[in-house]
Formats: C-alpha cells, structure tokens, sequence
C-alpha cells in the first residue's frame, strides 16, 4: 500500500523540519488530502498510527483535513466540484473536466514541543 | 525563521513583524520570571528561555533553538510547514527530467496490472525498433518484487536492461530511477546515451563537474554551441500495479498504460487516478477479442471519462497487430516524424481527444453567439 510509503515521507518531513527548528516531539500534525489525491485517508492514518512509536510523532494528534475535488467542466464552462474521477459535471453532466483543486497531499502545521 | 509567522530576523536585537508587542517580546512580568529562573553560568544558551548574559544579565531571546520568545508558548510552538509529502520525490523526478532532456533521452513510464503483457510488448517493440531505425539506442530499467525474469528477457533482445527489486515495495520512485540510469550508464555506456560519454566529452561540452546532482555528476546548464546528444529511447516497466505508480513521478516524458483485452473494459473507471495520468492508453492482447467480452468502444470511453486527453493505440504483442502505430508514436515524440509527411505543429501535451472536445466546444459557443446576435438585431 502506497500509504505506507507516504506516512515515511510525512515523518521524513517532520524530522527534517526537527533538524531546521530544534524540536523535540510534535503534539499535533495537520495534513492537507484532496479528494482527488488519490489517497485512502483511513490508511493513511492507520499507516502513521502503525510508523510512530518510537518517533516525534509518537502519541501526535493527527488531523487529516480533507478538501473537496474540483474540476473546470468543458461542457458548462465552469468550476465545479467533483467528488472522484470518472464523475460526470453537476451542472450539465459533461465528462470534459479537468481537474483544478482537491489533489494537494502535503503537511499543513505541527504544534511542537521542546522537550 | 520567526516560529509564530514565518517572518525571517536576520538581526537579533530587531523587533519582529509582530502586532501588538513593543520592543520587548514578552511581558515585563515574564522577563522577570524567566530571569528569576536560575541560568547556568556559562553563556551558552538553555533550550528554551532566554541567553543571560552572566556579567551584565542582558537576556537574548534572539539565540538558542527557538529564536525567539512567545509568550504563553514556550513549551509547545506552531510551525507552519505546507510542504508536499510527496516533495522529495518530485525534486528527484525533476532531476532526472532535467537529466533525460539534457541528454536527448525520451523517458516513458509503462505502467499496468501484473501480467498485462508489458515485458513482452517491449520486446516487440525492442526488435521492431532494431529493424527500423538500427542505430537508436533503446534501454529498458524493470521494476518487480523480487527476480531479474524481464530484465533478463529484454537483455535476450540485445537491449541493456538494469533489474530494479522493489522487495516490499509497490512502485518505482525517483531516486530509485536516477540510481538505475546511473548503473546503465555505468555498464553500457555507448548504448544507453548513443555517444561516447568519456570524462574528455563532457569536458568538450562544457558540463561543470559538481558530483550529486544527477545520475552523472554534472549539472545541465545549457553550453554555448552544445548540440542536444542523440537521442535514445528509455523504457521504464514499473511494477505491475494499477494503484499506487500513479502517484509516483519518476521524471518521465509520460506515462503509458498497458490494458489487456483478458482485463475487462471497465479498468480506466476502477483505476481512475492511473488513466488521469497517462498520456497513452495501449490495449494489448487484440488478438484474443474474438475469445473474450471486451468492449473496445466503451472502453476508451471510460478512459475518456478520467482523462478526456488520453490517446489510445490497439496492438497485439504476440502477432504484431497495431505495433506500427505503436512505433509511428514513439517516433513523434523522439521527433522523427519528418519522413511521415507530417505538418503538425503543435506543443507537447497535446492530443487529438483534447482538440476535438475544444473544436466541438466552440462550433457550440459559435452557434449560441448566432443566435444571440440574431436575437438583439431584431427586438420585439
């Protein structure tokens, strides 16, 4: 499962970010996954659940934020929201969209502890 | 780098950008309690707190760890970070772009179900390549769990190969590549780059030597008078998997994928993220519609429907049905399309769907205008 691999990243970026300011744990971690990132948001908790112990984001609180798919629609000539790929347009029902918003996958903030 | 909002202090007896806060960081009260606070002797700054300086009792909230004194947050800080998880790898795919373009290298990232027939499309396509244009240099980087069986296939065909294993892992990344590429480079190097690649050369060319960045150790700054190498062809087969590559920028030109005819024409709907980031669609295996239900039609329609802009090409592996346009196709992108009798011109990313939907999307918004006009010439 691909969420493994990027629960290592997020803790990569948390120690890398450890290095730069000098902390010692992370008391909350807030993540940004768009709906259309194409990651299972229930595995991925469960992949940083599985990795912490033992690291700064041991006994973290860990807030996924998800933000809603979103797409310009060919057919309308709109912005609209789309829930996942394969969806067709609210407004006029066109499959010609390209997706604009809801594929961001990235460490919003942490809240940190020195020691 | 200021903890609260990002501002940089780059003279420690500076006030911040903050609000609301006079010279002093913190409160008089504060300053009070955290001198009271026993400082070791030595200047050396505490982890948290201020530096006191023993012989005056000057306080620097400017040195130690944290920079500067929040008041009520001296435990615990916010960092404000929005960095993309996924950022180390696509500074890694981002160099091997930059590397495979200096290089006239055309990268393509064949992805697909395991068993869709990739590995045997590619050595098809290997021999069919060797026949029509001998002296393009083709390589392949293979990605599986575990045994070298396709690198060892395409290595039968004459072409070099490098055998990536993965062990745990479900899909090729980017510093995973670069290392590969290093090794063909390492163990072939007339047929990985189609020219000689000795230190000489690339002194001749003008390259700079700082080692690390990329798969050479030189960087790409454009030389005065450099010719773009030859070009060569580089095939990556990634693990066999519909979900997770998707994610994974490798520094391709773009991505290919690979459906089988035995795999069922629902596939682009049930994979969508993997169809959204291929620019090519292969249907492999046309041989054997005549045994299976697959409906080609609704097929591409589905993929169309994750990606209006994918292309789509129908061959046969095994009987070499459709691996003319399968190579016309390449040959576009390694731009030597000059003896087709081509005139097209246009940018890369484009396809023929894209254009079409944006042609019958203005004949409609033409047609509208036309009768709006009409509508306000002649009120009432």
């Amino acid at each position: 499962m691909h969420e493994a691999s990027l629960a290592g990243g997020v803790l990569q970026l948390v120690d890398d970010c450890a290095q730069r300011e000098g902390f010692a744990r992370v008391l909350e971690l807030r993540l940004e996954v768009g709906q259309l990132a194409g990651v299972d948001v229930a595995a991925l908790r469960f992949a940083l659940d599985c990795i912490a112990p033992g690291t700064r984001l041991e006994d973290a609180r860990i807030e996924l934020v998800e933000t809603p798919g979103q797409a310009w629609c060919l057919g309308c000539n709109s912005r609209v929201p789309i829930a996942q790929r394969g969806d067709p347009c609210p407004a006029c029902s066109s499959y010609l969209l390209e997706p604009t918003g809801g594929m961001e996958l990235r460490v919003l903030d942490l809240q940190v502890s020195d020691d | 780098m200021c903890v609260v909002c990002g501002c940089s202090q780059t003279q420690r007896n500076r006030a911040p950008a903050h609000p609301s806060r006079p010279q002093g960081q913190a409160s008089p009260e504060r300053l009070l309690a955290q001198a009271a606070t026993p400082a070791s002797d030595d200047a050396a700054a505490p982890e948290t707190g201020p530096r006191i300086d023993p012989r005056s009792g000057d306080l620097d909230y400017g040195a130690g760890a944290a920079r500067v004194s929040v008041p009520g947050l001296s435990q615990a800080r916010a960092i404000k970070l929005e960095h993309d998880i996924l950022g180390a790898n696509d500074r890694i795919a981002a160099q091997n772009r930059a590397h495979f373009a200096a290089h006239g290298v055309l990268a393509l990232n064949l992805v697909s179900s395991p068993g869709s027939g990739k590995t045997t499309l590619l050595c098809a396509t290997i021999e069919a390549l060797r026949r029509r244009h001998p002296a393009l240099p083709v390589a392949v980087i293979e990605g599986d769990q575990q045994t070298a069986f396709d690198a060892e296939r395409i290595r039968a065909t004459g072409a070099p190969a490098i055998q990536i294993n993965t062990g745990k892992g479900c899909h090729l990344d980017a510093p995973m590549v670069a290392a590969a590429f290093a090794q063909l480079h390492r163990h072939e190097p007339e047929q990985a780059h189609g020219h000689s690649h000795s230190h000489e050369h690339e002194q001749a060319h003008g390259h700079s030597h700082e080692q690390g960045s990329g798969a050479h150790g030189h960087d790409h700054a454009p030389a005065p008078g450099h010719d773009h190498a030859a070009p060569s062809l580089l095939f990556i087969e990634n693990v066999g998997n519909l979900v997770c590559p998707a994610l994974w920028d490798l520094g391709e030109r773009a991505k290919v994928a690979i459906l089988s005819v035995t795999e069922g024409e629902d596939k682009p709907l049930k994979y969508p993220d993997m169809f959204a980031a291929a620019r090519l669609m292969i249907l492999n295996k046309i041989d054997l519609l005549p045994h299976v239900q697959f409906d080609v039609a609704r097929c591409i329609e589905l993929a169309r429907r994750v990606n209006p802009g994918i292309e789509v090409l129908q061959v046969s592996a095994s009987t070499g049905a459709g691996l003319d346009d399968w190579l016309h196709w390449l040959e576009h992108e390694l731009g030597h399309d000059h003896d087709h009798g081509h005139s097209h011109d246009h940018g890369a990313g484009h396809s023929h769907a894209t254009e079409q939907a944006l042609r019958a999307r203005v004949a409609q918004l033409e047609a509208e205008l036309a009768q709006l006009r009409q509508t306000v010439a002649a009120p009432g």
